[in-house]
């Protein structure tokens, strides 16, 4: 529009500078005359707007159309050409390459998708949801989330009380392959594990994806949907088909938990459990490939339910950060989100298991020798600026109370703990001064607390992995209410104990023996190399009116830059979700061997893969990435795998493969064994 | 961009000039419009290049063309979005209620899991492995979907679709896997829709994954080797077997379409055989398992549709024709062998001998006698005057004026192959008889030259000869057609020989029809124990449908490797039964009533030989209804072979059958077509 205006001015202009100053009165004319030709112009400008609307509409089309042409006509391989040019020849993938080396399928293979990487679809909704049956909720475009946030969340959400649907409304795991392959469109996560495994030979009939609705509580997944039935039938029919061969179990992330649970499940009798019998796991799994799986749990968990923030990797990627973080616009994102996480039960299948004796005390916590400094600047230069040594030291010297897995204030984080006065919080009054209008309609647990309440929380100063759970029970009453009916976090005394026959302990592995199957294996495969989350430092939040009353003090940060805590968090060696100590410690020391926690004595290994960081831009995720779910396609690890699936055993992989200080501190840990 | 403002500055300078002399140009834009974007937006770039030359010479016309074009693309392209815009608002207004919401009301509830069985060309396929070619395909779809991969690189597409022409299986390093779960068959190609209603509202009344589930196979596979290689029946059973137990030990509802009528009939079978050929579930499986089978458009006798679309690859499948464009498929252009090519992809397919008529001269007719032969196709010629007027194969000259013209001599539907339209209608007894031993088939390697490109079908084998003597004035029926097969794709029939039987048989106890060949044959095996159980026969009538055809022999042709075809130029006033070289009779536009009504009719009907327990059976009919206006779609009492999926009746059956009823409360029979009455003139021992 503004170029037509500036013609139209430039014209006025011109017929301007024609006049002249010695014919005033046929300039006069001249005017009416060019008003009426302004007036035809009028007309015509009428009518050439919305053709000159409709002329660039067209235009676009047309150059729309034959870009699309184009992109068409153009041979699928031109990205790899343009990427082998610049980088070189890539090198074959795993696939390719162990299909020359004559590997053939033989073990059919299961996946057993994680947390927020499954499929979701709706089947049965609210009116606002008309036309998405059977469309993907979760994964895929999350288009919907954009169109129509709060219906989007509302069907996402799970009955608060049941931890079941609400009524009306049926959200179910999408089935099969596609359930878990891309994420989002280009954001892979089982898709390059699948490819590589049809090099050699895999086809749908030899993989299976477990998915199951990971909202769900585990025992409830096979309460509404029977998974765990379906899963166990789709396994031995696998290996029935296959002439007696048995599975190898691939979980990844809470997959990994899910698993466990299954394993116990399957063995027990019938109304609780699968009705498989005690030798169920040694006729029909060959091996278990835990990919970065948080057998222990992850302090991330933790701050995820209590404040909502730095959730899981993917969920931070699909939904925009910005909206998420900030609190923009009076939306309440982060409230909504909070409402809605906070009735999967699932979530809190991921908070710290074992308490002090695993994660640690206030004063001390099987990583505190570890040094951020060296270590991140190896893998991961571009984080971290450079800095001098001196520091660096000067951090190891004052070594972080990891086990303070939450404190309020900085000084708490690190203030000895005999000089930390608490106030105990679990008596505290829970008033009721904070409920009042001006929240909108989001609901959530703390205003149903009170400042007194919250006050009391923050007075407590520090939360171990012990108390995090009292702190979960203070502040989240309804949703730990159901959480403790489905999940257990302790340490068994005695596993022998018939209380340990319920199913809430069937997903912790400090409360389980691993079932009876010599021949079975374990492996604990992850990325090492990573800054991961192990504690946070909180603080009150000053605007407390409608928010959560809690968050992640960003602020707080050490003067020295090696040190471990950044932006309010305190890191350790992982994956970046899930630390090396959640992930590799049942393998390295509380299964190794015959113990009682594995009584019959099934081998373990460590696979950890370190993190190499994607060379250049084109390389996508990166083919040596040690990240939580990029991992999926670290070529090492699919290798790793598709020779176990071809038949190859622990020992034929090369045993352990440890870079971490994972032995070391499994030493530390005093459990008894 | 800058050329873009130059250009439209241009236009402004001369409006008044432009909407007068554009207007002509507009015509010719208009055709070109429709076109490839792509292609025209060249012709804008070359102009636009070509432009400082031609400006000094007419400095206004040229790029008077180019705004045209933009401004008509842009005018079409807004009012599209608007009326795109309009009719998702009207919509809403317009849908009747489902028959979900509407039984939902009543009160109906899940009750028994369901297992919907898709029939041939409607299941998804997806590449696994396949050659350099078809890079970047791995778990694309080939077949169903958008099809675009066909028009990128058809020959590719066809190597990948075509199994081994001697095993019946994978070609070596090619892995085309039916795709799993209910996207496999949901919906064919976008907005075309197929088990999507039936899913929508099943799900209303409370279904959902754990209860409904897609037998999906590969459906170019002989049935027995969709085991061999997939194990599908193993897993379909172990899948009906979890669905009994985690819904609560209800049996199962299965709903079968088209082929999968005659799969899950060889299921049945194959189940309750012996362990090493069947499944080993012993006797009583079905009648634990099962409660119902609701069959869809079954077309348990075979149909006719399938002789000649392997004898000449013409008139394909409902679905297929739809894909690819009937245009290309249809006329012999130079030099591209469309037809040559689907023969021989499509010869591969084991499954298409599935369909082929079974039961002989008993059932289909004889030289002189049929079942339908009193069927009178004018009045279901009138009756479907509109339903097929918009069906372009069915194109005749309505304007002939004798529409109440009544032949006394009825049609002989019995001779489904017939050279000519005289051997159509002559009396038996002026036909020559014909042995296929006194053809020799040797001597053809004569033909073979590389000039035709490498099309390769079994005519290259057979000599010129013995193809006219095959022709000359002959008359194949049902039994007939068989020899006629062998003889011209032997290979293929060797190939289905061991996988299927078209006969009827004597004596059922005889040991050998325990072999697997025989399962899929309704005549050739006995229904299993299972007393409870019930079969419908679910299908549409009051369609014209095709029955037999009129041949002629093409004129040898070194590049025309198919010497038949339909002779589409006889038609006329025969009592209409004879348009464009096929007569038709009652039916669902693929199946014949015969086809699918017989076995419920009558032989299946009570405890007969074929049915030794007794199993009660139903024939429901659903008289096509085409839709009224443009915004029903594809109807919703629409009738045909595919579209039936969508028809509200047929969907209340099954979901009241579902939801627990029997077939006596849905209220037994419903049939419109006559199909009793042929029933009882076919002469089968009971």
């Amino acid at each position: 529009m503004s170029m037509l205006r500036r013609r139209k001015a430039s014209e006025i202009e011109q017929t301007s500078n024609l006049g002249d100053r010695k014919e005033i009165e046929s300039k006069f004319d001249g005017n009416e005359k060019e008003k009426e030709k302004e007036k035809v112009k009028k007309k015509k400008k009428k009518w050439s707007c919305i053709n000159s609307c409709c002329w660039f509409i067209g235009c676009i089309c047309s150059i729309w159309w034959f870009l699309l042409f184009l992109y068409n006509a153009m041979p699928a391989s031109i990205p790899q050409y343009v990427t082998e040019a610049i980088t070189g020849p890539l090198p074959d993938p795993p696939g390719v390459k162990l299909q020359k080396e004559g590997l053939r399928a033989k073990h059919p293979v299961v996946f057993v998708p994680g947390i927020v990487t499954g499929g979701l679809e709706l089947w049965e909704g609210h009116q606002c949801a008309d036309g998405l049956f059977r469309k993907r909720l979760w994964g895929g475009t999350f288009g919907e989330v954009y169109k129509r946030p709060l219906c989007w969340v509302e069907h996402m959400s799970l009955d608060n009380e049941t931890g079941l649907d609400p009524p009306g409304i049926r959200v179910r795991p999408v089935p099969g392959l596609v359930a878990a392959d891309y994420f989002a469109p280009g954001y892979f996560v089982w898709a390059v594990l699948i490819a590589n495994l049809a090099r050699i030979g895999y086809e749908e009939k030899t993989m299976y994806m477990a998915s199951y609705d990971w909202r769900l509580s585990f025992q409830n997944t096979e309460v509404r949907d029977q998974t765990l039935s379906r899963i166990k039938s789709n396994i031995e029919l696998m290996v029935a088909t296959n002439g007696g061969k048995k599975v190898v179990v691939i979980p990844h992330s809470m997959g990994v938990l899910y698993f466990l649970h299954f394993m116990k499940w399957v063995e027990s009798p019938a109304p609780m459990g699968g009705g498989g019998g005690s030798d169920w796991c040694a006729k029909h799994i060959k091996a278990v490939m835990n990919i970065g799986g948080p057998f222990l749990g992850a302090p991330k968990a933790v701050s995820g339910l209590f404040s909502s923030e730095a959730r899981d990797i993917a969920v931070a990627r699909a939904i925009a950060p910005g909206v998420l973080d900030k609190d923009v616009f009076g939306f309440q994102t982060l409230q909504h989100v909070m409402r809605m996480t906070r009735t999967w039960d699932s979530t809190m299948s991921m908070i710290p298991k074992g308490g002090d004796t695993i994660w640690g005390t206030l004063d001390w916590s099987p990583e505190e020798g570890y040094n951020c400094g060296p270590k991140k600047q190896r893998s991961n230069d571009t984080q971290v600026p450079d800095h001098n040594n001196t520091e660096s030291l000067d951090c190891q010297v004052k070594s972080v109370n990891y086990g303070r897995i939450i404190s309020f204030g900085k000084d708490v984080a690190k203030a000895h703990s005999s000089k930390i006065e608490r106030i105990d919080f679990r008596g505290a009054v829970k008033g009721n001064s904070l409920a009042n209008m001006t929240c909108h309609d989001v609901w959530i647990e703390y205003h149903d607390m009170g400042w007194g309440g919250i006050k009391a929380v923050a007075d407590y100063k520090v939360y171990t992995a012990g108390s995090i759970l009292d702190l979960l029970h203070f502040v989240a009453p309804k949703m730990m209410k159901r959480g403790g009916a489905q999940f257990s976090y302790g340490i068994a005394d005695n596993l022998d104990d018939p209380k340990y026959k319920h199913y809430k302990y069937w997903s912790n592995p400090l409360e389980t023996k691993l079932p009876y199957a010599p021949d079975m294996e374990i492996y604990s495969m992850y990325g090492v190399g990573i800054p991961t989350e192990r504690a946070y430092v909180y603080k009150l939040n000053p605007a407390a009116e409608c928010c959560i009353p809690f968050q992640i003090d960003t602020s707080a940060e050490d003067e020295n830059a090696g040190s471990c805590l950044k932006g309010g968090v305190f890191s350790v060696d992982g994956d970046e979700t899930v630390p090396v100590l959640s992930a590799g410690f049942m393998c390295a020391k509380a299964w190794r061997g015959k113990t009682r926690f594995n009584p019959s004595g099934i081998r373990t290994f460590i696979r950890e893969y370190d993190h190499a960081p994607p060379a250049n831009l084109l390389e996508g995720r990166g083919t040596q990435s040690g990240a939580h779910v990029d991992i999926m396609g670290n070529f090492a690890l699919i290798e790793d795998i598709i020779r176990v699936a071809a038949g190859a055993t622990g020992e034929e992989l090369g045993g352990d493969q440890v870079y971490s200080d994972i032995f070391k501190w499994s030493e530390k840990i005093n459990l008894q064994l | 961009m800058a050329s873009i403002l130059r250009c439209r500055k241009l236009r402004y300078v001369e409006p008044v000039k432009c909407s007068t002399l554009g207007l002509e140009s507009l015509e010719t834009l208009k055709s070109s419009d429709k076109a490839e974007g792509g292609a025209s937006a060249v012709v804008v770039n070359t102009i636009n290049r070509s432009l400082p030359g031609k400006r000094r010479r007419r400095p206004t016309n040229d790029w008077r063309y180019i705004d045209w074009y933009c401004w008509m693309v842009g005018y079409l392209c807004t009012t599209w979005w608007l009326l795109l815009l309009l009719s998702h608002f009207l919509s809403g207004f317009q849908a009747p209620e489902s028959p979900g919401s509407k039984l939902k009301r009543e009160g109906l509830k899940a009750l028994h899991p369901v297992v919907l069985v898709p029939g041939i060309v409607i299941g998804g396929l997806e590449l696994w492995e396949g050659r350099p070619c078809a890079d970047g395909l791995f778990r694309k779809r080939l077949w169903s979907s958008s099809f675009t991969e066909n028009f990128r690189r058809p020959l590719c597409w066809l190597e990948h679709l075509s199994l081994d022409s001697v095993t019946g299986l994978d070609p070596p390093g090619i892995r085309v896997r039916p795709v799993t779960g209910l996207a496999a068959a949901d919906y064919f190609a976008p907005g075309y829709f197929l088990w999507t209603t039936l899913i929508e509202n099943l799900a209303k009344v409370g279904y959902e994954g754990k209860n409904l589930h897609m037998a999906t196979y590969d459906w170019r596979l002989s049935f027995q080797n969709t085991e061999v290689r997939d194990q599908s029946l193993s897993r379909l059973k172990s899948k009906i077997e979890l669905m009994f137990v985690i819904n609560g030990y209800r049996k199962v509802v299965v709903v079968p379409h088209s082929m999968g009528s005659l799969y899950f009939l060889h299921f049945l079978k194959w189940v309750e055989a012996p362990a090493p050929m069947g499944g080993g579930g012993g006797p009583g499986w079905c009648a634990k398992h099962i409660k119902a089978i609701m069959n869809i458009g079954p077309l348990f006798l075979g149909v006719p549709k399938a002789v000649s679309n392997i004898l000449s690859s013409e008139a394909k499948d409902i679905a297929f024709a739809r894909t690819m464009a009937p245009v290309v498929l249809d006329s012999n252009f130079p030099g591209l062998q469309t037809l040559e090519h689907i023969m021989q992809v499509s010869r591969t397919w084991d499954s298409m001998m599935s369909l082929i008529p079974k039961g002989g001269e008993t059932i289909w007719g004889d030289l002189d006698w049929s079942p339908e032969e009193e069927y009178n196709c004018d009045s279901e010629w009138k009756k479907n005057l509109k339903a097929s007027s918009r069906d372009q194969s069915h194109k005749t000259n309505i304007s002939d004026g004798q529409l109440g013209f009544r032949v006394k001599e009825s049609v002989k539907f019995g001779r489904i192959i017939s050279f000519g339209k005289m051997a159509s209608k002559l009396p038996s007894s002026e036909l020559r008889t014909f042995d296929f031993k006194d053809l020799s088939c040797g001597g053809a390697s004569t033909k073979s030259n590389s000039s035709c490109g490498e099309v390769w079908t079994e005519y290259d084998e057979l000599s010129r000869e013995s193809i006219k003597e095959v022709a000359e004035n002959k008359v194949y029926t049902a039994t007939t057609i068989l020899d006629l097969l062998y003889f011209v794709a032997p290979k293929m029939m060797r190939r289905a020989n061991a996988h299927f039987s078209h006969g009827v048989a004597e004596n059922l106890d005889d040991p050998k029809y325990s072999h697997y060949k025989y399962w899929s044959n309704p005549l050739e095996t006995k229904l299993p124990d299972a007393p409870a159980m019930e079969i419908y026969c679910l299908y549409g009538v009051g369609i014209p449908t095709e029955r037999s055809y009129v041949y002629k022999l093409l004129p040898s042709d070194q590049c025309r490797h198919i010497p038949f075809r339909i002779d589409s130029s006889t038609g006329g006033n025969n009592g209409r039964c004879l348009r464009s070289g096929i007569y038709f009779v009652d039916g669902d536009e693929s199946v014949p009533v015969l086809s699918a009504g017989f076995m419920c009719a009558k032989g299946w009907q009570g405890r007969n030989r074929f049915n030794p327990f007794g199993i009660s059976t139903y024939i429901r009919e659903y008289r096509n209804k085409p839709p009224t206006i443009l915004f029903e779609g594809r109807g919703l009492e629409s009738s045909s072979h595919v579209d039936i999926m969508g028809n509200v009746a047929l969907i209340e059956d099954i979901m009241r059958v579902a939801a627990g009823a029997n077939g006596v409360e849905l209220g037994g029979n419903r049939i419109f077509s006559d199909i009793i009455k042929m029933s009882e003139r076919i002469n089968l021992r009971l």
